[in-house]
């Protein structure tokens, strides 16, 4: 994705800067000096088909380009780990239904969601309310938690850390206070964390929610993305 | 298209009594609130529109005082939602557009053509009285019990429902954004009807200024676009309160319907917005280079292509919902960058061997040409879903569509320098004028840059506070201060007006223009035109004062050109240059 991001602002500074020497060049050498009224020159053929095509395959190259990452990231790899993702006004909820690990957070305390680094994690984001953004500036990607919709995605984590996650899509009133935290941990301290963790009583709870909430909706198309760097 | 229909005009009338036809009205409030003058609505539009702006950018001052400090508390997070929300609105639905089409587009157009008034003059005056009514309902807003609407400008249900969103600001919100809706259907038109049924004769679809073409694919663009508005808000309204559930799960909706609907309205509505500001540019470029538009007829075809596409792109707002169709909306919305493009080297093309005259006007269309360069490549990033997955509903977003919609308030100030004169009958002062165009272009750019940056840096839109974040505290400021000085500019701007108030008296034709507008009197009479010059080129009044400098056909110099006419080959448009009047 950094070469696809490098490629677009190569892009964009080559023809960014060509237009602008252009434009510098003709204010400064085209000021006007007299009333002498210019040549009243309206087409030249030739420079009109060459900024037309030449864009036209800019713009190929660059969705040429968008397609192959695009397609690496939306590939659905196995996924060792799930985390279902839940999000409420005005918080979190990550449920881990393996080992019947449940976090929520709201505004007051933050969510940490663990996962362990290089696994593929699968994620199934939901929403109980108001659509809301799943974003974590580190792992470069969000994604709408829609109420009535499974969004699913993958992701893996390259290395160990605290990131921090933020509601990204406006929610309400405490939109602005809405963070999570993801924790990535090596792959032991997460089955240690898993097993310290585990509360099956939240689990039951989160999982009949969980069930109300898919009960009434068609999953459209699983959507899925992996938004690892 | 050739002119068969020749409206009844007071064409190429010598002996025609000058005060004939002297509208003898009400005057004052009277002729204000009566009068289906185009020019009197199109100034009421103006005037009304201007007060808007400035509404929306104290809006926007006291949501950069909020952000400029990690915990800011200058307004509760509540009064942050509705500042942000309203901000947005009252730009974009009360400023923007109805400024372009409903101020200087009703002026102007008919004028281009030559035409004595838009087609439907009472269905104008209707416009704009909706759009008076419309502004003042959705403001009202902020006087309720829980305040104005507060979902943001795009009121995604279903947190714009009656469970998340209860209170009256959000119902005024949808009832002020109706009936400027049907406002902006009328306008349309009105323009489409006027553009197509009241050219003077010998004004060819080919010979309109490239301003006329942009307000027509324009005016097409709100017939296919503002009615779908209409249908989503009612459905919106039914939600609220009739009991049906188009957009909620609980009863079987689908909340993302709403986003499909609104961006089927809203992206065309980009261009809605972004098109006359174009068409302004264009003109002002044009007249102050001294040169015809280069490239007049590609820049119609690029025009009508960004219309075209611009109906199939909205989804592009939606790739992080994760249910609509990636590659295809990735291509379309790529592929507007392509005729965009074409249009920057037009206008570069056009100052190209000019005598470039920097005026304010001028000024202030050169630096829309740059501010929408810097806002046109970053949009196309966002056009790439993987990119957009990261920069989604950040800062650098906001600061990719603030590029390119103050690029389109330098276009518009222009706009007011370049055909203020026209319709009020003075300049106004050009020391101000370039102070103004400094403060407001640096300001642009001082407000802009570090949102790209905090975007990058995974700053979310919409948030009043960033407790976790301080570090962005500095850019913050940096992009505060850019919003003081575009604060400033306008402060200088309503100076400029009361100072330079009957002062200047324009005449005619000031900057030398190229158009019909500037064939008549400043402010034209009651039916624009006592006479009109002949129409050979979309630049009658050039034509008629620079006989011996008309625009060259593919590079066929006059004289060559007058041979190859002799010699009975067939070239393009006519040769001769019997200007009568």
């Amino acid at each position: 994705m950094y070469n696809l991001w490098r490629g677009f602002s190569v892009g964009a500074v080559v023809i960014g800067g060509f237009v602008t020497v252009l434009f510098v060049y003709a204010i400064i050498r085209f000021r006007r000096r007299s009333d002498h009224i210019p040549r009243q020159a309206q087409y030249h053929l030739p420079a009109e088909v060459l900024y037309t095509v030449i864009p036209i395959l800019v713009v190929f190259g660059l969705f040429a380009a968008t397609l192959v990452v695009e397609n690496k990231e939306v590939a659905n790899p196995k996924a060792n780990v799930t985390v279902d993702v839940n999000a409420f006004q005005w918080g979190w909820k990550f449920t881990y239904p393996h080992t019947e690990t449940v976090v929520i957070g709201q505004t007051t305390q933050d969510p940490t969601m663990v996962i362990p680094v290089n696994t593929m994690v699968h994620i199934n984001l939901t929403s109980t309310d108001v659509i809301h953004g799943f974003y974590v500036k580190a792992f470069n990607f969000s994604r709408y938690a829609l109420p009535g919709v499974l969004n699913q995605f993958t992701l893996e984590a390259v290395k160990t850390g605290n990131f921090y996650g933020q509601c990204t899509q406006l929610c309400g009133l405490y939109h602005s206070l809405m963070f999570f935290n993801v924790k990535v941990v090596s792959k032991s301290q997460y089955t240690a964390w898993l097993a310290s963790t585990s509360n099956p009583a939240a689990f039951a709870a989160a999982k009949k929610t969980t069930s109300q909430q898919t009960s009434t909706v068609v999953p459209t198309k699983p959507s899925t993305g992996g938004g690892d760097n | 298209m050739t002119d068969l229909i020749t409206p009844p005009l007071h064409v190429a009338d010598d002996g025609h009594d000058e005060h004939h036809d002297e509208h003898h009205g009400p005057t004052g409030i009277l002729k204000w609130m009566t009068s289906t003058d185009h020019k009197v609505i199109g100034l009421s539009y103006t005037v009304t529109s201007v007060v808007m702006l400035v509404i929306g950018g104290l809006f926007a001052e006291i949501i950069r005082a909020q952000l400029a400090s990690p915990n800011g508390t200058i307004v509760s997070l509540a009064q942050y939602n509705e500042l942000f929300t309203m901000h947005g609105s009252v730009m974009i639905y009360l400023f923007a557009g109805p400024f372009a089409f409903g101020g200087i587009a009703n002026i102007i157009v008919p004028i281009q053509i030559g035409a004595p008034d838009m087609a439907f003059p009472r269905l104008n005056a209707l416009s704009y009285w909706l759009y008076l009514m419309g502004s003042i309902t959705m403001l009202m807003g902020f006087f309720t019990a829980g305040g104005a609407a507060n979902f943001g400008w795009v009121a995604y249900a279903p947190l714009s429902n009656s469970i998340n969103t209860p209170g009256a600001g959000a119902d005024l919100w949808i009832g002020g954004l109706l009936l400027t809706g049907f406002s902006a259907i009328f306008t349309g038109v009105n323009l489409t009807a006027t553009i197509f049924y009241l050219r003077a004769p010998g004004m060819t679809m080919f010979r309109m200024p490239i301003f006329t073409w942009n307000m027509l694919v324009t005016a097409i663009l709100i017939l296919l676009a503002f009615p779908v508005l209409t249908a989503g808000l009612i459905m919106l309204y039914c939600d609220r309160h009739f009991g049906t559930h188009i957009f909620s799960v609980a009863g079987g909706g689908v909340p993302v319907l709403w986003q499909h609907i609104f961006w089927f309205w809203g992206h065309p509505e980009v261009y809605i917005l972004a098109l006359p500001f174009f068409g302004m540019a264009t003109e002002i470029i044009a007249v102050f280079a001294k040169k015809p538009v280069f490239g007049y007829k590609s820049m119609v075809f690029a025009t009508l292509t960004i219309g075209a596409l611009s109906l199939g792109v909205w989804a592009h707002h939606m790739f992080t919902t994760g249910v609509v169709l990636l590659p295809f909306f990735s291509i379309m919305s790529l592929l507007i960058a392509v005729p965009t493009g074409i249009k920057i080297f037009n206008w570069i093309g056009t100052m190209w061997r000019g005598e470039l005259w920097f005026t304010t006007a001028m000024l202030m269309a050169l630096g829309f040409l740059i501010t929408f360069l810097i806002g046109g490549l970053t949009g196309v990033y966002l056009a790439s879903p993987p990119l957009d997955f990261f920069t989604h509903d950040t800062y650098f977003v906001v600061a990719h569509f603030h590029s390119i919609v103050m690029a389109l308030v330098l276009a518009g100030m222009g706009a007011l320098y370049y055909w203020g004169p026209k319709f009020t009958g003075y300049l106004l002062n050009e020391r101000f004028g370039k102070i103004q165009f400094w403060l407001l272009f640096i300001g642009t750019q001082v407000f802009t840059f570090p949102q790209y940056i905090l975007g990058l840096d995974g700053m979310p839109r919409r948030i009043a506070v960033y407790p976790h974040s301080p570090q962005w505290k500095t850019l913050n400021d940096w992009s505060t201060l850019g919003a003081v000085l575009v604060g400033v500019s306008m402060i200088v701007f309503v100076v400029n007006v009361g100072y330079s108030w009957k002062k200047y008296p324009a005449g005619d034709n000031p900057w030398d223009g190229q158009t019909l507008e500037w064939f008549t009197t400043s402010p034209p009479p009651h039916h624009n035109f006592y006479r009109l010059p002949q129409i050979r080129s979309e630049r009658p009044t050039w034509d008629y004062n620079h006989p011996e400098h008309r625009s060259l056909a593919h590079g066929i110099d006059p004289v060559h050109h007058h041979e190859l006419a002799h010699a009975g080959a067939v070239v393009a448009p006519e040769p001769e240059s019997d200007d009568g009047a």
